[in-house]
């Protein structure tokens, strides 16, 4: 073994602990935050909070921050083409209202597509309206 | 075959030494984590477009999930997640049995949240709470409630199984690790089970806050 070539580091157990502490403690903060009405900013607050709790589980348990950078960028590939997918359908989904005079359609043509729950009479018709 | 000097039995003739073979599986590993991300991708793709166009149907229908139980599974996950990271760290170290330990207890974490899920699962059955046609429950406010219960099934259902297929995995290598086949020199297998394991806690800790926690 080439001992001098190996590039693994060993990180210490105290900061696989602390990562887990901090992962614990976003947890208990997202939670909170859900409880409290922010508008908009609820979805906002949820999704910048996992991914921080997203990076530090790639960057320390899955070595990223210490592996060869192609790992790194293999990884942020990935997230960007999500990112870009979800954007770009986004731009047709949300502004599809401004060609077509429905907003919501069903893929499938034949799918049960519900007016009104049966419970809730006072629901709004199927044109939703973002606030 | 001529003996090349000290060839060690884990490593492949077609790599010039361990550590490239390392690197090598450790590259291949990400390279497939990308295909799992992109796998997701798509069905967050699916829910964010679901989200925007029923906003307030997505409001009322998370009420009817259980956001104790949420965040009980998302604390076993991390925790899974800490005691997978402490079974590799003890093999870096030699401590094969400590190792051992660390992987027995992921895999204890994992069926926790699999019987957790059970529960959350059987009583949406029982509800009438299921996807598309299936859908029979009446207390959801808003338009077209199944569309929630579909995404969500289809989305935590695709993760349960990776969860499965995780625990199959870690079984096997508690089982090679137990019988001696890892060691400080060599445990590629078990790092790769690793990487496997935190991105599926890694889409957990998304899937969280999007279905659970809607504000």
């Amino acid at each position: 073994m080439n001992k001098e070539r190996h590039s693994e580091h060993i990180l210490p157990y105290r900061l696989y602990l602390g990562v887990a502490a901090a992962l614990l403690v976003l947890t208990v903060i997202t939670v909170s935050v859900s409880f409290v009405n922010l508008g908009g900013w609820n979805a906002v607050v949820a999704v910048g909070i996992a991914t921080f709790k997203a990076l530090i589980v790639a960057f320390f348990f899955m070595h990223l921050l210490y592996d060869k950078k192609i790992n790194l960028f293999i990884f942020s590939v990935a997230l960007i083409m999500v990112g870009i997918f979800i954007i770009l359908t986004m731009f047709d989904t949300l502004r599809r209202a401004a060609i077509y005079d429905f907003t919501s359609k069903p893929i499938n043509e034949n799918a049960v597509i519900y007016e009104e729950t049966p419970a809730d009479s006072t629901s709004k018709p199927a044109s939703q309206n973002h606030e | 075959m001529t003996d090349k000097g000290h060839h060690p039995p884990h490593l492949a003739h077609h790599f010039s030494d361990a550590e490239q073979q390392r690197e090598s599986a450790k590259m291949g590993m990400w390279i497939f984590l990308l295909t799992e991300i992109l796998l997701f991708g798509g069905l967050f793709c699916a829910y964010a477009v679901y989200r925007a166009w029923n906003p307030d149907m997505f409001y009322s229908a998370h009420k009817f999930l259980n956001v104790y139980l949420g965040t009980l599974n998302t604390v076993v996950l991390i925790t899974s997640s800490l005691t997978m990271a402490l079974a590799i760290r003890s093999l870096q170290g030699d401590r094969v049995k400590r190792a051992v330990l660390f992987l027995a207890m992921t895999l204890l974490l994992a069926a926790v949240f699999m019987v957790v899920k059970y529960f959350e699962y059987s009583h949406k059955f029982h509800l009438g709470q299921l996807p598309g046609k299936y859908y029979t429950f009446s207390g959801v406010e808003g338009n077209n409630p199944h569309i929630f219960f579909g995404i969500y099934f289809a989305m935590t259902g695709l993760h349960g199984i990776h969860i499965l297929i995780g625990m199959i995995v870690i079984a096997v290598v508690l089982y090679k690790t137990a019988t001696n086949n890892y060691s400080a020199e060599y445990y590629t297998p078990v790092e790769m089970t690793g990487l496997y394991w935190h991105l599926v806690d890694l889409i957990w800790i998304y899937l969280f806050p999007l279905f659970y926690l809607i504000g």
